[in-house]
Protein backbone atom coordinates (compact mmCIF):
# COMPACT_ATOMS: atom_id res chain seq x y z
CA UNK A 1 0.00 0.00 0.00
CA UNK A 2 1.47 3.34 -0.56
CA UNK A 3 -0.43 6.94 0.10
CA UNK A 4 1.23 9.88 -1.95
CA UNK A 5 4.52 8.04 -2.01
CA UNK A 6 4.76 6.66 1.77
CA UNK A 7 4.78 3.16 2.14
CA UNK A 8 2.08 1.71 4.40
CA UNK A 9 3.96 -1.89 5.75
CA UNK A 10 1.68 -4.86 5.93
CA UNK A 11 2.65 -5.10 9.07
CA UNK A 12 0.35 -4.70 12.43
CA UNK A 13 0.71 -2.40 16.01
CA UNK A 14 0.77 -5.20 19.15
CA UNK A 15 -1.25 -3.26 22.10
CA UNK A 16 -1.93 -4.90 25.56
CA UNK A 17 -5.18 -4.44 28.03
CA UNK A 18 -5.31 -2.17 30.68
CA UNK A 19 -7.03 -0.27 33.12
CA UNK A 20 -7.89 3.29 32.58
CA UNK A 21 -9.80 6.38 34.24
CA UNK A 22 -11.14 10.25 33.33
CA UNK A 23 -10.66 12.78 35.52
CA UNK A 24 -11.80 16.89 34.75
CA UNK A 25 -9.38 19.30 35.90
CA UNK A 26 -11.50 22.52 36.32
CA UNK A 27 -9.80 26.26 37.44
CA UNK A 28 -10.15 29.78 37.10
CA UNK A 29 -8.90 29.76 33.94
CA UNK A 30 -8.02 27.53 31.27
CA UNK A 31 -4.32 28.40 31.87
CA UNK A 32 -4.51 27.25 35.61
CA UNK A 33 -6.64 24.36 34.76
CA UNK A 34 -4.01 22.95 32.15
CA UNK A 35 -1.25 23.84 34.70
CA UNK A 36 -3.08 21.42 36.81
CA UNK A 37 -3.81 19.05 34.42
CA UNK A 38 0.41 19.34 33.21
CA UNK A 39 1.10 18.66 36.21
CA UNK A 40 -1.11 15.47 37.14
CA UNK A 41 -0.33 13.55 33.94
CA UNK A 42 3.47 14.37 34.06
CA UNK A 43 6.13 11.57 34.19
CA UNK A 44 3.89 9.15 33.43
CA UNK A 45 5.04 8.26 29.38
CA UNK A 46 5.71 4.49 29.81
CA UNK A 47 4.05 1.98 32.32
CA UNK A 48 7.42 0.58 32.13
CA UNK A 49 8.83 2.94 34.93
CA UNK A 50 6.21 5.67 35.99
CA UNK A 51 3.40 3.70 36.98
CA UNK A 52 0.75 4.72 34.64
CA UNK A 53 0.76 6.78 31.56
CA UNK A 54 -1.45 9.35 31.73
CA UNK A 55 -1.92 12.78 29.19
CA UNK A 56 -4.53 15.64 28.17
CA UNK A 57 -7.21 14.45 25.88
CA UNK A 58 -9.10 17.81 25.61
CA UNK A 59 -9.54 21.13 26.84
CA UNK A 60 -13.01 21.72 28.16
CA UNK A 61 -15.53 24.71 27.61
CA UNK A 62 -17.07 26.23 30.76
CA UNK A 63 -20.60 24.84 28.90
CA UNK A 64 -18.95 21.66 29.44
CA UNK A 65 -17.51 21.36 32.96
CA UNK A 66 -19.58 20.47 35.86
CA UNK A 67 -19.09 23.49 37.75
CA UNK A 68 -19.02 26.11 34.50
CA UNK A 69 -15.38 27.02 34.78
CA UNK A 70 -12.92 26.46 32.40
CA UNK A 71 -11.51 22.52 32.58
CA UNK A 72 -9.12 19.79 30.90
CA UNK A 73 -10.31 15.94 30.75
CA UNK A 74 -7.02 13.90 31.40
CA UNK A 75 -6.45 10.31 31.31
CA UNK A 76 -4.44 7.62 33.04
CA UNK A 77 -3.61 4.04 32.20
CA UNK A 78 -2.07 0.99 34.17
CA UNK A 79 -1.34 -1.61 33.85
CA UNK A 80 -4.45 -3.10 36.95
CA UNK A 81 -6.81 -1.75 38.63
CA UNK A 82 -4.78 -1.04 42.25
CA UNK A 83 -1.73 0.49 40.30
CA UNK A 84 -4.32 2.97 38.43
CA UNK A 85 -5.96 3.84 41.98
CA UNK A 86 -2.97 4.12 43.50
CA UNK A 87 -1.67 6.57 40.82
CA UNK A 88 -5.09 8.65 40.45
CA UNK A 89 -4.83 9.29 43.95
CA UNK A 90 -1.45 10.61 44.41
CA UNK A 91 -1.13 12.56 41.21
CA UNK A 92 -4.42 14.43 42.63
CA UNK A 93 -3.58 14.86 45.78
CA UNK A 94 0.07 16.21 44.53
CA UNK A 95 -0.46 18.06 41.48
CA UNK A 96 -4.32 18.76 41.67
CA UNK A 97 -4.91 19.55 45.16
CA UNK A 98 -2.15 21.78 45.55
CA UNK A 99 -2.58 23.61 42.15
CA UNK A 100 -4.30 27.16 43.15
CA UNK A 101 -7.88 27.37 41.98
CA UNK A 102 -8.51 23.50 41.06
CA UNK A 103 -11.58 21.53 41.30
CA UNK A 104 -11.83 17.75 40.08
CA UNK A 105 -14.72 15.53 39.33
CA UNK A 106 -15.75 12.44 37.39
CA UNK A 107 -15.23 11.84 33.97
CA UNK A 108 -16.26 8.49 33.49
CA UNK A 109 -20.09 7.71 34.91
CA UNK A 110 -20.74 4.03 35.99
CA UNK A 111 -17.41 1.18 35.71
CA UNK A 112 -15.65 0.72 38.96
CA UNK A 113 -15.79 3.07 40.96
CA UNK A 114 -12.20 3.87 42.40
CA UNK A 115 -11.47 6.80 44.68
CA UNK A 116 -11.00 10.86 43.32
CA UNK A 117 -10.85 12.62 46.47
CA UNK A 118 -12.85 9.77 48.96
CA UNK A 119 -9.28 9.69 50.49
CA UNK A 120 -7.84 13.15 50.18
CA UNK A 121 -10.59 14.95 52.54
CA UNK A 122 -8.47 13.65 55.51
CA UNK A 123 -6.30 16.68 54.52
CA UNK A 124 -9.00 18.46 55.56
CA UNK A 125 -8.04 17.53 58.98
CA UNK A 126 -11.69 17.41 60.30
CA UNK A 127 -13.39 20.37 58.66
CA UNK A 128 -14.06 18.56 55.35
CA UNK A 129 -17.66 18.88 54.06
CA UNK A 130 -19.86 16.58 52.28
CA UNK A 131 -22.20 16.80 50.00
CA UNK A 132 -24.28 14.46 47.95
CA UNK A 133 -25.71 16.34 44.93
CA UNK A 134 -27.75 14.22 42.42
CA UNK A 135 -26.68 10.85 43.73
CA UNK A 136 -22.57 12.20 42.99
CA UNK A 137 -20.69 12.33 46.32
CA UNK A 138 -18.78 15.57 46.40
CA UNK A 139 -15.97 16.92 49.55
CA UNK A 140 -15.46 20.12 49.75
CA UNK A 141 -11.91 20.50 51.72
CA UNK A 142 -10.80 24.01 52.84
CA UNK A 143 -7.31 24.47 51.73
CA UNK A 144 -5.79 27.97 51.71
CA UNK A 145 -6.72 29.88 48.56
CA UNK A 146 -10.42 28.73 49.64
CA UNK A 147 -12.27 25.37 49.05
CA UNK A 148 -10.55 22.59 47.02
CA UNK A 149 -14.24 20.55 45.81
CA UNK A 150 -13.81 17.06 44.11
CA UNK A 151 -15.66 14.40 43.80
CA UNK A 152 -15.37 11.65 45.77
CA UNK A 153 -14.92 8.85 43.04
CA UNK A 154 -14.50 8.29 39.05
CA UNK A 155 -15.05 5.13 37.15
CA UNK A 156 -12.39 2.94 35.89
CA UNK A 157 -12.90 1.13 32.43
CA UNK A 158 -11.03 -1.57 30.24
CA UNK A 159 -9.00 -0.27 28.19
CA UNK A 160 -6.15 -1.06 25.57
CA UNK A 161 -2.59 0.75 25.54
CA UNK A 162 0.86 0.44 23.64
CA UNK A 163 -1.43 1.08 19.73
CA UNK A 164 1.16 2.72 17.80
CA UNK A 165 2.65 3.57 14.58
CA UNK A 166 5.98 4.30 13.55
CA UNK A 167 7.41 7.63 11.13
CA UNK A 168 10.34 6.42 8.81
CA UNK A 169 11.50 9.61 7.36
CA UNK A 170 14.55 10.98 5.90
CA UNK A 171 15.47 13.31 8.37
CA UNK A 172 15.38 14.02 11.87
CA UNK A 173 13.50 17.19 11.40
CA UNK A 174 10.97 15.62 8.70
CA UNK A 175 10.08 12.71 10.84
CA UNK A 176 9.37 15.24 13.76
CA UNK A 177 7.12 17.32 11.53
CA UNK A 178 5.58 14.33 10.40
CA UNK A 179 4.93 13.80 13.56
CA UNK A 180 4.50 16.94 14.70
CA UNK A 181 0.99 17.00 12.11
CA UNK A 182 0.02 13.79 13.09
CA UNK A 183 -0.09 14.28 17.23
CA UNK A 184 -2.23 17.89 15.83
CA UNK A 185 -4.90 15.52 14.21
CA UNK A 186 -5.37 12.73 16.39
CA UNK A 187 -5.69 15.58 19.57
CA UNK A 188 -9.33 15.82 17.80
CA UNK A 189 -9.83 12.09 18.52
CA UNK A 190 -11.74 11.60 22.06
CA UNK A 191 -11.34 8.57 24.36
CA UNK A 192 -7.56 8.61 23.56
CA UNK A 193 -4.25 9.81 24.54
CA UNK A 194 -0.57 10.21 23.34
CA UNK A 195 1.06 9.92 26.51
CA UNK A 196 4.75 10.42 25.55
CA UNK A 197 6.41 14.12 25.44
CA UNK A 198 4.30 16.10 23.03
CA UNK A 199 2.92 12.79 22.30
CA UNK A 200 6.11 11.32 20.45
CA UNK A 201 8.91 8.91 21.42
CA UNK A 202 12.05 9.01 19.76
CA UNK A 203 13.01 6.18 21.58
CA UNK A 204 11.17 3.22 20.94
CA UNK A 205 11.49 -0.40 22.70
CA UNK A 206 11.86 -3.94 21.76
CA UNK A 207 10.60 -6.53 24.31
CA UNK A 208 13.60 -7.78 26.27
CA UNK A 209 16.87 -6.99 26.71
CA UNK A 210 20.71 -8.37 26.57
CA UNK A 211 21.05 -7.54 29.92
CA UNK A 212 18.72 -9.37 32.33
CA UNK A 213 17.40 -6.75 34.48
CA UNK A 214 15.34 -4.86 31.84
CA UNK A 215 12.32 -5.32 30.13
CA UNK A 216 12.92 -3.76 27.44
CA UNK A 217 15.60 -1.84 25.31
CA UNK A 218 16.08 0.22 22.23
CA UNK A 219 14.29 -1.17 19.17
CA UNK A 220 17.94 -1.49 17.39
CA UNK A 221 15.87 -2.58 14.03
CA UNK A 222 14.76 0.79 13.76
CA UNK A 223 17.73 2.65 14.87
CA UNK A 224 19.58 4.63 11.55
CA UNK A 225 22.67 4.59 13.26
CA UNK A 226 22.68 0.09 13.33
CA UNK A 227 21.88 -0.22 9.65
CA UNK A 228 25.07 -1.99 9.38
CA UNK A 229 25.13 -3.32 12.12
CA UNK A 230 21.78 -5.40 13.38
CA UNK A 231 19.04 -7.09 11.66
CA UNK A 232 17.68 -3.63 10.76
CA UNK A 233 14.16 -2.77 9.03
CA UNK A 234 15.70 0.26 7.64
CA UNK A 235 16.69 1.12 3.75
CA UNK A 236 19.44 3.14 3.13
CA UNK A 237 17.38 6.63 2.82
CA UNK A 238 16.23 6.17 6.09
CA UNK A 239 17.76 8.77 8.70
CA UNK A 240 15.30 8.74 11.36
CA UNK A 241 12.13 7.22 13.05
CA UNK A 242 9.74 8.30 15.57
CA UNK A 243 6.86 6.70 16.90
CA UNK A 244 3.46 7.93 18.11
CA UNK A 245 1.84 5.50 20.81
CA UNK A 246 -1.68 5.50 21.94
CA UNK A 247 -4.25 4.43 24.84
CA UNK A 248 -7.29 4.49 23.96
CA UNK A 249 -10.59 3.18 25.61
CA UNK A 250 -11.48 1.00 22.92
CA UNK A 251 -9.86 -0.68 19.71
CA UNK A 252 -12.35 1.54 17.50
CA UNK A 253 -10.91 4.83 18.88
CA UNK A 254 -7.66 4.00 18.96
CA UNK A 255 -7.92 2.74 15.56
CA UNK A 256 -9.75 6.29 14.38
CA UNK A 257 -6.92 8.04 15.93
CA UNK A 258 -3.92 6.32 14.26
CA UNK A 259 -6.22 6.64 11.01
CA UNK A 260 -6.17 10.35 11.77
CA UNK A 261 -2.37 10.33 12.18
CA UNK A 262 -0.91 8.13 9.28
CA UNK A 263 -3.56 9.98 7.38
CA UNK A 264 -1.95 13.32 8.47
CA UNK A 265 1.17 11.99 7.76
CA UNK A 266 0.88 10.83 4.31
CA UNK A 267 -0.91 13.90 3.56
CA UNK A 268 2.97 15.60 3.76
CA UNK A 269 3.76 12.77 1.79
CA UNK A 270 7.33 11.79 0.16
CA UNK A 271 7.90 14.81 -0.85
CA UNK A 272 8.51 15.88 2.82
CA UNK A 273 10.55 13.23 3.39
CA UNK A 274 8.47 10.65 4.73
CA UNK A 275 8.89 7.10 3.22
CA UNK A 276 7.55 4.77 5.36
CA UNK A 277 4.77 3.81 7.25
CA UNK A 278 5.47 0.94 10.34
CA UNK A 279 4.20 -0.15 13.74
CA UNK A 280 5.75 -1.99 16.47
CA UNK A 281 5.25 -5.13 15.93
CA UNK A 282 6.46 -8.14 18.76
CA UNK A 283 5.70 -11.31 17.05
CA UNK A 284 2.56 -11.55 19.50
CA UNK A 285 4.86 -11.52 22.23
CA UNK A 286 3.18 -8.26 23.53
CA UNK A 287 -0.23 -8.24 23.40
CA UNK A 288 -3.68 -9.54 22.19
CA UNK A 289 -5.17 -6.72 20.38
CA UNK A 290 -3.51 -5.86 16.83
CA UNK A 291 -3.81 -3.11 14.61
CA UNK A 292 -3.31 -3.48 11.17
CA UNK A 293 -1.89 -0.46 9.38
CA UNK A 294 -3.33 -1.70 5.62
CA UNK A 295 -6.59 -2.63 7.13
CA UNK A 296 -7.08 1.30 9.15
CA UNK A 297 -5.93 3.02 6.02
CA UNK A 298 -8.14 1.08 3.70
CA UNK B 1 -54.39 3.78 31.68
CA UNK B 2 -55.46 6.47 33.48
CA UNK B 3 -54.17 7.19 37.50
CA UNK B 4 -55.81 5.25 39.84
CA UNK B 5 -57.84 8.33 41.81
CA UNK B 6 -59.54 8.08 45.31
CA UNK B 7 -61.97 10.87 45.76
CA UNK B 8 -62.90 11.65 49.30
CA UNK B 9 -67.39 11.75 49.27
CA UNK B 10 -67.28 13.74 52.99
CA UNK B 11 -65.30 15.03 55.06
CA UNK B 12 -64.80 12.46 58.38
CA UNK B 13 -64.61 13.80 61.74
CA UNK B 14 -61.69 11.63 62.71
CA UNK B 15 -58.65 11.81 61.59
CA UNK B 16 -57.89 8.73 58.45
CA UNK B 17 -54.51 6.88 58.14
CA UNK B 18 -53.94 6.33 54.32
CA UNK B 19 -50.64 4.65 54.37
CA UNK B 20 -52.50 1.52 53.21
CA UNK B 21 -52.68 3.76 50.11
CA UNK B 22 -49.49 3.59 48.35
CA UNK B 23 -48.11 1.94 45.21
CA UNK B 24 -46.05 -1.10 46.80
CA UNK B 25 -49.24 -2.31 48.24
CA UNK B 26 -52.05 -1.49 45.47
CA UNK B 27 -50.24 -2.39 42.63
CA UNK B 28 -50.72 -5.92 42.17
CA UNK B 29 -54.54 -5.77 43.97
CA UNK B 30 -57.51 -5.47 42.19
CA UNK B 31 -59.91 -3.00 42.12
CA UNK B 32 -62.33 -4.89 44.00
CA UNK B 33 -59.63 -5.81 46.21
CA UNK B 34 -58.40 -1.91 46.86
CA UNK B 35 -61.84 -0.70 47.63
CA UNK B 36 -62.17 -3.58 50.66
CA UNK B 37 -59.16 -2.56 52.18
CA UNK B 38 -59.73 -0.60 55.30
CA UNK B 39 -58.61 2.59 57.16
CA UNK B 40 -57.83 3.58 60.14
CA UNK B 41 -60.91 6.31 60.98
CA UNK B 42 -60.40 7.72 64.38
CA UNK B 43 -60.79 4.64 66.57
CA UNK B 44 -62.84 3.05 63.76
CA UNK B 45 -62.18 0.92 60.57
CA UNK B 46 -63.97 2.20 57.17
CA UNK B 47 -63.22 0.58 53.97
CA UNK B 48 -61.97 3.08 51.18
CA UNK B 49 -65.13 2.83 48.90
CA UNK B 50 -66.79 4.64 52.15
CA UNK B 51 -64.50 7.17 52.09
CA UNK B 52 -63.65 7.53 48.99
CA UNK B 53 -65.07 7.21 44.74
CA UNK B 54 -61.84 5.12 43.00
CA UNK B 55 -61.86 5.45 39.69
CA UNK B 56 -58.35 4.44 37.24
CA UNK B 57 -55.90 1.81 38.13
CA UNK B 58 -52.82 2.51 36.95
CA UNK B 59 -51.10 2.34 40.96
CA UNK B 60 -47.87 4.23 39.37
CA UNK B 61 -50.17 7.49 38.89
CA UNK B 62 -52.11 7.98 41.94
CA UNK B 63 -54.78 10.85 42.94
CA UNK B 64 -56.30 11.86 45.97
CA UNK B 65 -58.93 14.29 45.07
CA UNK B 66 -60.57 16.62 47.72
CA UNK B 67 -57.96 16.16 50.05
CA UNK B 68 -58.76 18.25 53.01
CA UNK B 69 -55.60 18.00 56.52
CA UNK B 70 -57.53 15.18 58.35
CA UNK B 71 -55.67 12.57 55.64
CA UNK B 72 -52.86 11.27 57.94
CA UNK B 73 -49.71 9.69 56.65
CA UNK B 74 -50.29 9.43 52.68
CA UNK B 75 -47.39 7.75 51.02
CA UNK B 76 -46.07 6.25 54.12
CA UNK B 77 -43.06 4.37 52.86
CA UNK B 78 -43.60 5.08 49.61
CA UNK B 79 -41.74 3.20 46.91
CA UNK B 80 -42.49 4.32 43.52
CA UNK B 81 -44.80 5.55 41.52
CA UNK B 82 -46.51 8.94 42.33
CA UNK B 83 -49.09 10.49 44.27
CA UNK B 84 -50.85 13.94 43.23
CA UNK B 85 -52.80 15.14 46.13
CA UNK B 86 -55.18 18.08 45.63
CA UNK B 87 -56.34 19.27 48.00
CA UNK B 88 -54.47 19.96 52.20
CA UNK B 89 -52.58 16.83 52.98
CA UNK B 90 -52.72 16.14 56.81
CA UNK B 91 -49.93 14.87 59.06
CA UNK B 92 -46.74 12.78 58.43
CA UNK B 93 -47.26 13.05 54.73
CA UNK B 94 -44.42 10.30 52.89
CA UNK B 95 -43.53 9.73 56.04
CA UNK B 96 -40.09 7.19 55.52
CA UNK B 97 -40.88 7.29 51.75
CA UNK B 98 -38.45 5.60 50.11
CA UNK B 99 -38.94 6.26 46.11
CA UNK B 100 -41.31 7.92 44.39
CA UNK B 101 -42.44 11.43 44.40
CA UNK B 102 -45.84 13.09 46.03
CA UNK B 103 -47.29 16.11 45.27
CA UNK B 104 -49.66 18.40 47.32
CA UNK B 105 -51.57 21.29 45.47
CA UNK B 106 -52.70 22.94 49.29
CA UNK B 107 -51.03 22.64 52.77
CA UNK B 108 -49.09 19.96 54.82
CA UNK B 109 -49.65 19.43 58.19
CA UNK B 110 -47.03 18.39 60.77
CA UNK B 111 -44.37 15.91 60.25
CA UNK B 112 -44.41 16.07 56.36
CA UNK B 113 -41.37 14.15 54.59
CA UNK B 114 -40.51 13.10 58.27
CA UNK B 115 -37.69 10.41 58.12
CA UNK B 116 -38.22 10.39 54.18
CA UNK B 117 -35.06 8.04 52.58
CA UNK B 118 -35.28 9.09 49.49
CA UNK B 119 -37.69 10.62 46.38
CA UNK B 120 -39.63 14.08 45.95
CA UNK B 121 -41.71 15.42 48.20
CA UNK B 122 -43.42 19.22 46.93
CA UNK B 123 -46.09 20.98 48.85
CA UNK B 124 -47.33 23.90 46.69
CA UNK B 125 -48.73 25.25 49.55
CA UNK B 126 -46.91 25.86 53.68
CA UNK B 127 -45.73 22.83 55.29
CA UNK B 128 -46.33 22.35 59.00
CA UNK B 129 -43.74 22.28 62.06
CA UNK B 130 -40.91 19.71 61.62
CA UNK B 131 -40.49 19.15 58.00
CA UNK B 132 -38.40 16.21 57.53
CA UNK B 133 -37.45 16.11 61.18
CA UNK B 134 -37.19 12.44 62.94
CA UNK B 135 -40.35 11.11 64.82
CA UNK B 136 -40.49 12.21 68.30
CA UNK B 137 -37.46 10.12 70.24
CA UNK B 138 -35.79 9.43 67.09
CA UNK B 139 -32.44 10.44 66.29
CA UNK B 140 -32.50 10.50 62.73
CA UNK B 141 -34.54 12.69 60.11
CA UNK B 142 -34.56 12.70 56.39
CA UNK B 143 -32.08 10.18 55.11
CA UNK B 144 -32.03 11.37 51.71
CA UNK B 145 -34.37 12.83 48.27
CA UNK B 146 -36.12 16.41 47.90
CA UNK B 147 -38.83 18.12 49.73
CA UNK B 148 -39.88 21.30 48.03
CA UNK B 149 -42.04 23.87 49.87
CA UNK B 150 -43.39 26.75 47.71
CA UNK B 151 -45.07 28.35 50.58
CA UNK B 152 -43.73 28.70 54.25
CA UNK B 153 -42.48 25.50 56.62
CA UNK B 154 -43.34 25.74 60.75
CA UNK B 155 -40.64 25.48 63.02
CA UNK B 156 -38.13 23.11 63.83
CA UNK B 157 -37.79 21.74 59.58
CA UNK B 158 -34.87 19.74 59.28
CA UNK B 159 -34.86 18.71 62.80
CA UNK B 160 -32.21 15.79 62.78
CA UNK B 161 -31.65 16.04 59.53
CA UNK B 162 -29.18 13.46 58.02
CA UNK B 163 -28.78 14.04 54.33
CA UNK B 164 -30.89 14.95 51.49
CA UNK B 165 -32.33 18.58 50.29
CA UNK B 166 -35.10 20.96 51.87
CA UNK B 167 -36.14 23.33 49.62
CA UNK B 168 -38.13 26.13 51.02
CA UNK B 169 -39.63 29.07 48.65
CA UNK B 170 -41.21 30.80 51.66
CA UNK B 171 -39.74 31.40 55.42
CA UNK B 172 -38.98 28.94 57.74
CA UNK B 173 -40.17 28.87 61.25
CA UNK B 174 -37.85 29.09 64.23
CA UNK B 175 -35.61 26.08 65.01
CA UNK B 176 -34.80 25.78 61.31
CA UNK B 177 -32.65 23.12 60.62
CA UNK B 178 -31.90 22.29 64.29
CA UNK B 179 -30.22 19.27 65.47
CA UNK B 180 -28.99 18.65 62.23
CA UNK B 181 -26.54 16.44 61.24
CA UNK B 182 -25.83 17.00 57.66
CA UNK B 183 -27.71 18.14 54.55
CA UNK B 184 -29.06 21.10 53.11
CA UNK B 185 -31.70 23.38 53.78
CA UNK B 186 -32.49 26.33 51.54
CA UNK B 187 -34.50 29.47 52.74
CA UNK B 188 -35.34 31.98 49.72
CA UNK B 189 -37.67 33.56 52.13
CA UNK B 190 -36.66 34.66 56.12
CA UNK B 191 -36.03 32.62 58.78
CA UNK B 192 -36.83 32.29 62.19
CA UNK B 193 -35.14 32.42 65.71
CA UNK B 194 -32.74 30.19 66.89
CA UNK B 195 -31.29 29.24 63.72
CA UNK B 196 -29.27 26.13 63.59
CA UNK B 197 -30.51 25.47 66.96
CA UNK B 198 -27.23 22.50 68.31
CA UNK B 199 -26.77 21.66 64.68
CA UNK B 200 -23.53 19.46 64.05
CA UNK B 201 -22.86 18.98 60.53
CA UNK B 202 -25.10 20.25 57.34
CA UNK B 203 -25.53 23.43 55.29
CA UNK B 204 -28.51 26.23 56.27
CA UNK B 205 -28.29 28.26 52.41
CA UNK B 206 -30.42 31.66 53.07
CA UNK B 207 -30.95 34.03 50.70
CA UNK B 208 -31.99 36.86 53.39
CA UNK B 209 -29.72 37.61 56.45
CA UNK B 210 -30.57 35.36 59.56
CA UNK B 211 -30.50 36.38 63.20
CA UNK B 212 -28.57 34.06 64.50
CA UNK B 213 -27.15 33.02 67.74
CA UNK B 214 -24.09 33.65 69.70
CA UNK B 215 -22.79 30.30 69.20
CA UNK B 216 -22.26 30.87 65.18
CA UNK B 217 -18.93 32.88 63.64
CA UNK B 218 -18.50 34.43 61.04
CA UNK B 219 -15.84 32.77 58.36
CA UNK B 220 -16.22 35.93 56.03
CA UNK B 221 -17.04 36.14 52.91
CA UNK B 222 -16.38 33.63 50.13
CA UNK B 223 -17.32 32.22 46.90
CA UNK B 224 -17.86 28.22 46.67
CA UNK B 225 -17.74 26.58 44.02
CA UNK B 226 -19.93 23.75 45.21
CA UNK B 227 -22.86 25.98 44.89
CA UNK B 228 -23.10 26.30 40.78
CA UNK B 229 -23.03 22.26 41.01
CA UNK B 230 -25.92 22.59 44.00
CA UNK B 231 -28.55 25.22 41.71
CA UNK B 232 -27.45 22.65 38.79
CA UNK B 233 -29.50 20.09 40.36
CA UNK B 234 -32.49 22.06 41.17
CA UNK B 235 -32.88 22.58 37.44
CA UNK B 236 -34.83 19.69 37.01
CA UNK B 237 -37.62 21.39 39.69
CA UNK B 238 -40.89 23.08 39.16
CA UNK B 239 -39.51 25.37 41.25
CA UNK B 240 -38.01 29.26 41.48
CA UNK B 241 -35.01 27.29 43.17
CA UNK B 242 -34.77 26.23 39.28
CA UNK B 243 -34.22 29.82 37.89
CA UNK B 244 -30.86 30.34 36.52
CA UNK B 245 -31.22 34.18 38.36
CA UNK B 246 -31.37 32.25 41.61
CA UNK B 247 -28.28 30.91 41.61
CA UNK B 248 -25.48 31.96 43.09
CA UNK B 249 -21.89 31.44 44.63
CA UNK B 250 -20.72 34.43 46.79
CA UNK B 251 -21.88 34.00 50.37
CA UNK B 252 -21.02 34.59 53.45
CA UNK B 253 -20.27 32.12 55.68
CA UNK B 254 -21.12 31.44 59.59
CA UNK B 255 -19.82 27.87 61.23
CA UNK B 256 -22.32 26.50 64.23
CA UNK B 257 -23.20 26.03 66.24
CA UNK B 258 -20.46 25.72 68.35
CA UNK B 259 -22.09 24.66 71.21
CA UNK B 260 -22.35 21.76 69.49
CA UNK B 261 -19.90 19.87 66.77
CA UNK B 262 -19.84 23.06 64.99
CA UNK B 263 -19.16 22.13 61.30
CA UNK B 264 -22.17 23.38 60.37
CA UNK B 265 -22.50 26.67 58.02
CA UNK B 266 -24.88 29.07 57.22
CA UNK B 267 -24.31 30.41 53.76
CA UNK B 268 -25.97 33.75 53.51
CA UNK B 269 -26.04 34.92 50.21
CA UNK B 270 -24.14 38.48 49.26
CA UNK B 271 -26.10 40.75 47.60
CA UNK B 272 -23.51 42.71 46.00
CA UNK B 273 -21.30 40.27 45.26
CA UNK B 274 -17.47 42.14 44.48
CA UNK B 275 -14.24 40.79 44.54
Amino acid sequence: MNINGVAIDATFAEAFPMKATRALITAQNEKWALIAAQTMTGFATSVIACGCEAGIERVLAPSETPDGRSGVSIMIFAMGGKGLAKQLETRAGQCVLTSPTSALFSGIDGGTRIPLGKNLRYFGDGFQVAKLIDGKRYWRIPVMDGEFLTEATTGQVDAIGGGNFLVLAQSQPQALAACEAAIEAMRKIPNVIMPFPGGIVRSGSKVGSKYKALNASTNDAFCPTLKGMTKTELSADIESVMEIVIDGLAKEDIDKAMRAGIQAVCDLGADNGVTRISAGNYGGKLGPFHFHLQEIMA
Amino acid sequence: MSGLTFTLKYRPDQRVDMSPLVYQKLAKLEPAEIASLTLQNGKRKSRVDELFGISGSDATNMVIKNSFGKLDFIGRELEGGSIKIEGDAGAYLGLGMKSGAIKVSGNADIFAGCEMKNGCLEIAGDAGDFLGAALPGNKMGMKGGTILVKGNAGERAGDHMRRGNILIEGNAGDYCGSRMTAGTIAVMGQTGQYLGFAMRRGTLLLWNPPALSASFNDCGAHTLSFLPILFASFKKLNSRFAAASAAFNRVQRYAGDMSEMGRGEVLVKITHPGF
